[in-house]
């Protein structure tokens, strides 16, 4: 796909992004960070359960070039994991605001999402490479 | 030849021997049987003895020797072409070492033999320490690591029977961003945490960085110098300072040896432990999986727990000729890392480098390395060149350097891994690519003390033809290499969806046909 930034998402600067709807939010990678790392072919999620701090790492994602670790935009309980990923990684490149999507997470300090970067401020940071 | 014709004879060039086997063909035949003839029943417990015989190709000796030959042209190796493999080291393998390594004595020793026969196998085993305590500047040498990695592991295992005999429990060990990734891989497999430890802007070590992490429960700093970047840290006593000032041990990790052999001693920079990879800087042949080594040099205070057995040498006190021993009785030893006394031909290959260049040898070895690399960085630094390619640390370099390709990817839409696959059909080896992590599009270079400047200068000529027709017309690049037995490889396909076993007389792997019997599960079980 395209490079694209969608509007309605939030950015953190290590290039991951969050959709927040209620106490709940959807966690993802980047059209940047999927094309950074080129063809994923696994992914190591976390499991339902655990919990996610803000700027902290909480899954790995392996492509052909390196394994990364994928950091939290906010932190909270995963309530759900996208298990689709396993057997079809390649949906983070092929959709990765999408289909590849990573996890669901209940917000535990939802006062942290006004530390998270909007479009323009996440493409900003993109432009000062 | 027209393409089916080509067509069949490349699928007869892919065959596995085991699709070219025909019952009852043989390479060789038996001798008549000149010893009593005893059932096999009697020879071994029922247990041990197979029910069906094994499913061994059959072919006769031309089939054979053409199979592995032919195979063997598909290959790209060192003794076909430049190969310029970033921190790989792939020099020349002189031949005299080869040769040396196939005399009878060595080639044809038991690895059960009683040392009391082996005295010359031990003999050369307990000389090639001595060498390398030299180089490294480290008094104490065990040979039993059988590759970086292994050293890595027993370095490790050797700080931590270190602390835990002096009541210390200590968790942690730090690894720079720029490190080998053998070196965080080996401290989870010692059950320690990695802790990163930043690069400053001149490519070294972050020093604030290290200070602050610097706490008592670190173990170790496991550190490669030069780097990964081919940057020699200049800082490195204060490095040994801080690490020492906190109880931990320092490793050097010697992949990069290569660069300094008779001009720094990882001893004198304050090293406790140090590995060597005799398959890169002493010239054994390596790169497809072969047998490597990965002896460890220490000091004095972690002498006690090197792994068992050591080669010593024992003069007997009537003043007689001195013995070779392999020594067991070190109770405060690790213990054994491997079966018998290692890859006793790489010691060979090893020792006959050393000995034929000698000290003076080894440091022209350095000398050539490093100035064989600082005249290609500079070559590469070139109009025509540099506004795609820019060199990630501006600086003098060690043994190699490292490029980006970020500009080329920018201006001409073509990617390092595209810039790669092209140098295959100007018959060169690629360099290591998109490592280390923290240059974007990296492209690390290590040309070796071994090429002429004749092939440095036509790898820079590559260069600059594959920028320049990608400025024509990027997709060239982008469909690299035309002229190998195999063009571009899915590598993403390979990773997901792996078909790791061949069916005993089914179709090749790759048929499509056969998809849904691939394990679906694969990619997800790594």
């Amino acid at each position: 796909m395209p490079e694209s930034y969608p509007e309605h998402l939030l950015y953190h600067p290590e290039h991951d992004w969050a959709q927040i709807e209620g106490d709940v939010a959807t966690f993802g990678i980047t059209w940047y960070a999927q094309e950074a790392l080129g063809e994923v072919v696994f992914v190591d999620p976390p499991e339902v359960g655990a919990t996610t701090t803000a700027n902290e790492s909480y899954a790995e994602v392996e492509s052909v070039k390196a394994v990364s670790d994928v950091f939290a935009p906010l932190s909270g309980e995963i309530v759900e994991v996208n298990t689709g990923l396993s057997d079809a990684p390649e949906k983070i490149n092929d959709d990765p605001y999408g289909e590849g999507w990573l996890v669901k997470v209940r917000l535990s300090d939802p006062a942290e999402r006004d530390s998270l970067l909007d479009v323009a401020a996440y493409r900003d940071l993109l432009a000062d490479g | 030849m027209d393409s089916e014709e080509a067509h069949a004879v490349a699928q007869a060039e892919t065959l596995t021997i085991f699709e070219r086997s025909r019952e009852g063909r043989r390479a060789f035949v038996a001798p008549a049987l000149d010893v009593p003839d005893v059932p096999v029943e009697e020879l071994l417990p029922a247990s041990a003895i197979r029910a069906d015989p094994p499913a061994l190709p059959e072919v006769s000796e031309p089939e054979l020797v053409r199979h592995y030959t032919n195979l063997s042209k598909r290959n790209f190796d060192v003794d076909t072409g430049f190969y310029p493999l970033g921190s790989c080291t792939m020099k020349h393998n002189p031949k005299v070492n080869e040769r040396v390594a196939a005399l009878p004595g060595h080639a044809r020793l038991h690895p059960l033999q009683d040392p009391a026969y082996a005295q010359g196998a031990l003999e050369l085993m307990w000389r090639l320490q001595g060498a390398l305590a030299e180089i490294a500047g480290l008094p104490h040498v065990s040979l039993q690591p059988s590759a970086g990695s292994h050293g890595e592991l027993a370095g490790l295992l050797l700080t931590r029977a270190y602390h835990e005999q002096r009541g210390e429990h200590r968790h942690k060990v730090l690894t720079p961003d720029t490190a080998h990734g053998t070196n965080p891989a080996s401290v989870v497999m010692a059950g320690y945490e990695v802790v990163k430890v930043g690069t400053a802007d001149d490519g070294g070590i972050d020093l604030d960085d290290l200070r602050a992490k610097s706490t008592d429960d670190v173990a170790c700093l496991m550190l490669t110098n030069p780097n990964t970047l081919g940057l020699f840290d200049s800082h490195i006593s204060e490095i040994a300072e801080v690490v020492h000032g906190v109880g931990a041990t320092l490793y050097y990790d010697g992949a990069n040896l290569n660069a300094v052999m008779g001009v720094s001693r990882p001893g004198d920079m304050g090293f406790d432990i140090v590995h060597f990879n005799l398959h890169k800087t002493f010239s054994q042949p390596h790169g497809g999986g072969g047998p490597g080594a990965g002896p460890i040099a220490v000091s004095d205070r972690i002498e006690p727990f090197l792994p068992r057995p050591q080669v010593v040498r024992r003069a007997p006190d009537n003043g007689g000729e001195p013995r070779y021993e392999l020594d067991f009785d070190r109770p405060m030893s690790i213990g054994r890392l491997r079966g018998f006394q290692g890859n006793y031909g790489v010691f060979v290959r090893s020792y006959a480098y050393i000995r034929s260049l000698g000290g003076d040898g080894l440091r022209d070895v350095s000398d050539t390395a490093v100035l064989n690399a600082n005249y290609l960085r500079a070559r590469l630094a070139e109009e025509g060149i540099a506004e795609y390619l820019s060199i990630a640390f501006p600086r003098l370099c060690m043994h190699e350097f490292v490029l980006s390709g970020r500009l080329a990817k920018q201006k001409l839409g073509i990617r390092t891994l595209d810039i790669a696959k092209r140098l295959l059909d100007h018959r060169v080896h690629p360099p290591t690519v998109y490592f280390p992590l923290l240059v974007d599009e990296a492209l690390m270079i290590e040309p070796t003390e071994t090429e002429t400047k004749e092939t440095l200068d036509a790898f820079a000529d590559s260069i600059r033809a594959i920028l320049e027709e990608a400025q024509d017309d990027p997709e060239i690049a982008r469909g690299a290499p035309y002229s190998t037995p195999v063009r571009r490889l899915d590598e993403a396909a390979a990773a997901r969806r792996p078909v790791v076993r061949q069916r005993a007389g089914g179709e090749p792997p790759g048929d499509p046909e056969r998809a849904a019997d691939r394990p679906a599960s694969a990619s997800g079980a790594l």
